[in-house]
């Protein structure tokens, strides 16, 4: 077992015949990804890479092929569109890779998504793998090592490099969810780290922040009074300049400037061990085992 | 990207609030010439995208054309925290009996744009938010439904505002929130709303940030972007669609992804060195964009080392080594290179770097630790 993506998915590509979304299912089925369909307005009736059949609409692709996960790679100003579509299909789990979406719109994508059952992962995220049994993204498959620690991240690259390290020393994943770096997205670390609590194929957990809002310090809130798997955490931005995104008003709001200092501070509240730098994670993670 | 309090105020009218009559000048005679039409005491306001103006002295009264030439003079050239001021709003002096705030935010949190408001206008909403929170009233909005009626009522009544101000109070509220939807802000604020000597209420002073990712259709909004705003060097990252910004230190680092940029900064910090910049040349790493980031990179004078972190991934290592090399031949570079690179043929890559004498490494730390020594002085 593991969480979210598995034996089982059945995915979907949206987006499959652009250049990113022709590569990445190349490589998500070189991994072993269950590819099952793409969908392309104006493509039906074509196959891509030779055997995946390619339908105009979500809903098609879904009765025909029995696709439960979808994943995204239309442009930013097409992606709302591709969510929403995929959520009225019946898609159980949408991946969203796609940057640069207006924050607004994902407000309210994000509105109507709540009154589904369909789940989001991002936008603006490198996806996420169950390493040995499927890779829902645009990661490097053969950097991940099947194994018991569950990774959750904010960031893309930062990830691979916690990845790689742990690969090295011989530890293993149950699965890395990279949940993305927008303000508005889907799942957030705590609804991620409340599936690893559950998981019987995880036994701890890295979790990947950075600087920016408060969802770390509302994870941190989730691991000091409901997890009881251990957490280990590293927060990018501790030298950033203050002031270079977003106003203070939104701040205000959030309960804190959402600097690393207080995120580091939180976790460390909750009886996260913080690493001092990505590659120290593997070292926090090995004293679990 | 930031909106200047003229060009935020313009917008606020064209969603019916009420803002003081006045103009935008240049020279100490454009803005006599303001004053002259107005034919009142008038605010000269220094135009710049920074916080304190008037404690800076660039916000000052004139009562006669003469003397918004004179103090215009004054403000026009003037730098404040580095920026030099072009452009003054000349605006009729507004009487103020008493100061609102007023403002729309995205909370992300709640997921929701929230409209905030005070009795306690004037100053900054941090300071209010620090030292008498209770006095900051606010509603969130549902994105499918809008603000509601009921809503900017109860943020009217909420700040104890006298009754007969509520209904334009809460014309005044909508028409923000609309601005803040219109134009796919992050932040849209009134401070000081004021009501004046008339009984009116009046937007005095506010801003506009608007969230880049909606600029594409709002053409008309990104033509409003003061070039002041970013260094030279990240507006050419911009136009290359790379994320750059300046910092003080003599480490150069060019990295792929924003996570892995920030961190590769706290592994410098970490290590004792101090970064010149933040740079994300995005996930891949291609050859036009590898040579736009040196480019940037070199054009500061204080980097005297450049670390480079790439984590291809799926991205071929000796691709991107053939992409720096070809970029530093091109650029005839003088300070040392310091670089990692993980990826598919992850060996071929290294070699093809340490053929044209590039310091190479293979984890983060010790790249960081190299380029740090050799921005010491020291030999890696």
């Amino acid at each position: 077992m593991s969480i979210l993506v598995g034996r089982n998915t059945r995915l979907l590509v949206q987006g499959m015949t652009g250049n990113q979304g022709i590569f990445h299912t190349e490589q998500m089925i070189a991994y072993g990804t269950n590819v099952v369909a793409g969908s392309v307005p104006g493509r039906g009736g074509q196959w891509a890479l030779g055997n995946v059949p390619v339908f105009d609409t979500v809903r098609e692709a879904v009765s025909a092929t029995g696709a439960n996960t979808s994943i995204i790679f239309v442009p930013a100003r097409f992606a709302p569109d591709a969510i929403l579509e995929s959520a009225d299909a019946g898609i159980e789990l949408i991946i969203c890779i796609s940057e640069h979406i207006p924050a607004l719109d994902m407000a309210k994508v994000r509105a109507y998504l709540d009154t589904t059952d369909a789940m989001l992962i991002g936008p603006n995220c490198p996806g996420l793998i169950t390493p040995g049994e499927a890779k829902v993204g645009i990661m490097a498959g053969h950097i991940h090592t099947p194994g018991n620690v569950g990774i959750v991240s904010r960031s893309g690259t930062l990830t691979y490099e916690v990845v790689y390290a742990l690969t090295d020393r011989g530890i293993g994943q149950s699965s890395a969810v990279g949940i993305g770096g927008d303000p508005i997205k889907g799942l957030n670390f705590r609804e991620v780290l409340e599936m690893f609590e559950a998981d019987s194929a995880t036994e701890q957990v890295v979790l990947i922040g950075e600087i920016g809002g408060a969802d770390e310090q509302m994870a941190a809130e989730f691991i000091k009074h409901e997890m009881k798997k251990p957490v280990s955490a590293f927060i990018a931005g501790q030298t950033a300049p203050a002031g270079k995104r977003m106003g203070h008003a939104g701040a205000i709001i959030s309960g804190g400037e959402g600097t690393a200092a207080e995120k580091i501070e939180a976790l460390r509240a909750a009886g996260v061990a913080v690493a001092r730098h990505p590659e120290e994670i593997a070292d926090l993670v090995a004293q679990n085992l | 990207m930031k909106l200047h309090e003229y060009q935020s105020k313009r917008i606020f009218a064209q969603h019916g609030i009420p803002i003081p009559d006045g103009d935008v000048a240049t020279t100490p005679a454009e803005a006599r010439a303001i004053a002259e039409r107005l034919g009142r005491a008038v605010v000269i306001k220094s135009q710049v995208l920074v916080g304190g103006r008037g404690k800076a002295g660039g916000v000052k009264l004139a009562k006669t054309p003469d003397e918004a030439e004179a103090v215009a003079g004054k403000i026009l050239g003037m730098e404040i925290k580095g920026l030099t001021v072009k452009k003054v709003l000349v605006d009729e002096a507004a009487d103020i009996r008493s100061e609102i705030y007023l403002g729309v935010v995205l909370d992300r949190a709640r997921r929701q744009v929230a409209v905030m408001a005070s009795s306690e206008g004037g100053v900054e909403i941090e300071e209010v938010a620090a030292n008498t929170p209770e006095k900051i009233v606010t509603v969130h909005v549902h994105p499918l439904l809008g603000l509601q009626p009921y809503q900017a009522r109860n943020l009217a009544f909420g700040i104890g505002l006298p009754k007969e101000h509520v209904r334009a109070f809460s014309k005044i509220a909508q028409g923000l929130y609309e601005t803040f939807i219109d134009s796919d802000a992050g932040l849209a604020e009134i401070n000081p709303l004021i009501i004046n000597g008339d009984n009116q209420l009046q937007a005095v002073d506010g801003k506009i940030l608007l969230d880049d990712s909606g600029l594409f259709r709002h053409k008309e909004l990104a033509a409003m972007r003061d070039p002041d705003e970013d260094s030279p060097a990240e507006i050419e990252a911009r136009q290359s669609d790379l994320s750059y910004i300046d910092l003080d230190g003599e480490i150069g680092c060019m990295v792929n992804g924003a996570g892995l940029a920030m961190a590769t900064m706290d592994v410098v910090k970490l290590f004792g060195g101090s970064p010149a910049n933040f740079l994300d040349i995005g996930g891949g790493a291609s050859a036009d964009k590898v040579t736009a980031a040196l480019r940037i990179i070199l054009s500061d004078r204080r980097v005297k080392v450049v670390l480079i972190n790439i984590f291809g991934g799926i991205t071929r290592c000796d691709e991107v080594a053939r992409g720096i090399i070809e970029a530093i031949r091109t650029l005839n570079v003088q300070v040392p290179f310091v670089a990692r690179l993980v990826g598919g043929n992850e060996e071929g890559g290294r070699q093809i770097l340490a053929n044209a004498n590039l310091i190479t490494a293979s984890s983060l730390s010790e790249a960081v630790q190299k380029a740090v020594a050799v921005a010491k002085g020291e030999s890696a």
